[in-house]
């Protein structure tokens, strides 16, 4: 009995229902253009009425393969928007009243079919509708792994200041899996560069706890292993207070207020000094220098 | 039964672990490198492990000991060619060996060798 819904004046339901969309709260005129909402939900009722005609109201079955498709597509879509989980599922509970109004007109005068098919419908819809929340939330799920990744990658760089001579600016909180990803990637950039001294700056640590302290000292101790001294740069006033309030011991780790001063130490270590010329001694300048020098001013 | 070959280079013993390390093999080691310090009157010991990929608690003790025992001879100890996976294992077990000196490779274990015991030699010159 629910193959009768369509069939004719299909074009009402949908304006009726994209009526409700537009008007409600889920529509969000910043995020999603109305051709667009128009076109899903075009899309969404052709392979709703071909479901239904199907006979068959379990809609994880294969006969609605094509509705979950429509419905996988547009939450993922949507959550990448920044859709909230509400909006998304209002796409498919608005549709509610247009088919109800539906059901009254064909069944005006029988009250039992009329409830029966009801009740029917809105079951599929509700079902629908928490399809639609759970896929949402799956995409959601997927985002953040993914940046969480990405921010994984991206704060642990290290770079070479000198010859010898390595940098880590740690940037972000410092947890297991970080100091895990950190300290395999300074080992394996003191094996691959033959520094002797790594620089491990945590300016851009909020936060400095036992267990931060900790996993900083376990990086020293493994670069040690390994050969390579290190230095910690970075503490902040705060951090440096904290260290001293919770108690940490930081051993014999060398600890420098800036990245600057750690580097003086480091080049002293290794032999080398920074010498300021005066302007009688400075060569002058050689061709392609005086040419790019042009260029810039 | 297998033995890790300890090589004497003027007044540097040369110890080169290429096998798997059990803990026959380690114990043996011990005894072999400790008689050889005393017999070669050895400044320096340079224990290579780059070939070396797994450890566990008693190699990491292990290697920690060798230091000890070495220094107890007067001959310097540093361990050479750590692998990264190594190094964080030996940290993860708790086993940082904080009393042994370390370099990255041979080269520079070498040179660290001598440095210490030109300084060493110059301590001594002055305490005298």
């Amino acid at each position: 009995m629910l193959t009768e819904l369509f069939g004719q004046d299909d074009a009402a339901i949908l304006q009726r229902w994209m009526d409700n969309q537009l008007a409600g709260s889920g529509f969000r005129p910043d995020r999603i253009s109305r051709a667009e909402l128009q076109e899903n939900a075009t899309q969404f009722l052709s392979a709703f009425r071909r479901a239904l005609s199907s006979g068959s109201t379990d809609i994880h079955g294969a006969d609605w393969a094509a509705v979950r498709h429509v419905l996988d597509v547009l939450s993922a879509s949507r959550a990448e928007r920044g859709f909230s989980p509400s909006e998304t599922a209002t796409f498919i509970f608005s549709l509610k009243q247009p088919l109800f109004d539906r059901i009254r007109g064909l069944h005006e005068k029988d009250g039992v079919k009329l409830a029966d098919t009801t009740w029917e419908i809105n079951q599929i819809l509700d079902k629908l509708g928490l399809y639609t929340a759970e896929v949402f939330q799956r995409s959601r799920d997927a985002i953040i792994a993914r940046q969480q990744q990405e921010v994984l990658e991206l704060s642990t760089p290290v770079v070479a200041l000198w010859d010898g001579i390595l940098a880590l600016p740690l940037i972000g909180t410092l947890d297991s899996a970080r100091t895990q990803i950190v300290m395999e990637t300074l080992l394996q950039r003191i094996v691959d560069s033959g520094a002797a001294i790594a620089i491990i700056d945590i300016t851009g640590v909020p936060t400095v706890d036992t267990l931060t302290a900790q996993h900083l000292l376990k990086t020293v101790a493994a670069a040690r292993l390994m050969g390579a001294d290190c230095i910690i740069s970075g503490i902040r006033p705060q951090i440096a207070q904290t260290i001293v309030h919770l108690g940490v011991e930081l051993g014999s780790v060398v600890t420098k207020a800036t990245l600057a001063d750690a580097f003086r130490v480091a080049l002293q270590r290794t032999g080398l000094a920074v010498q300021k010329q005066l302007p009688h001694e400075r060569k002058p300048p050689a061709e392609r220098d005086r040419t790019s020098g042009g260029s810039e001013a | 039964m297998e033995r890790i070959p300890i090589l004497k280079m003027g007044e540097y013993l040369l110890v080169t672990i290429q096998v798997d390390m059990h803990d026959r093999v380690a114990m043996t080691l011990q005894d072999d490198l400790t008689a050889r310090i005393v017999s070669a009157h050895a400044k320096g010991v340079l224990i290579d492990i780059s070939a070396l990929e797994i450890v566990d608690s008693f190699i990491g003790r292990m290697l920690g000991d060798l230091a000890a025992m070495s220094r107890v001879l007067a001959a310097e100890t540093v361990v050479v060619g750590m692998r990264p996976a190594v190094a964080i294992t030996l940290v993860e077990l708790g086993l940082s060996l904080t009393g042994v000196r370390t370099a990255l490779n041979v080269e520079r274990g070498m040179e660290l060798l001598r440095r210490r015991i030109a300084e060493q030699g110059r301590d001594g010159a002055g305490s005298d």
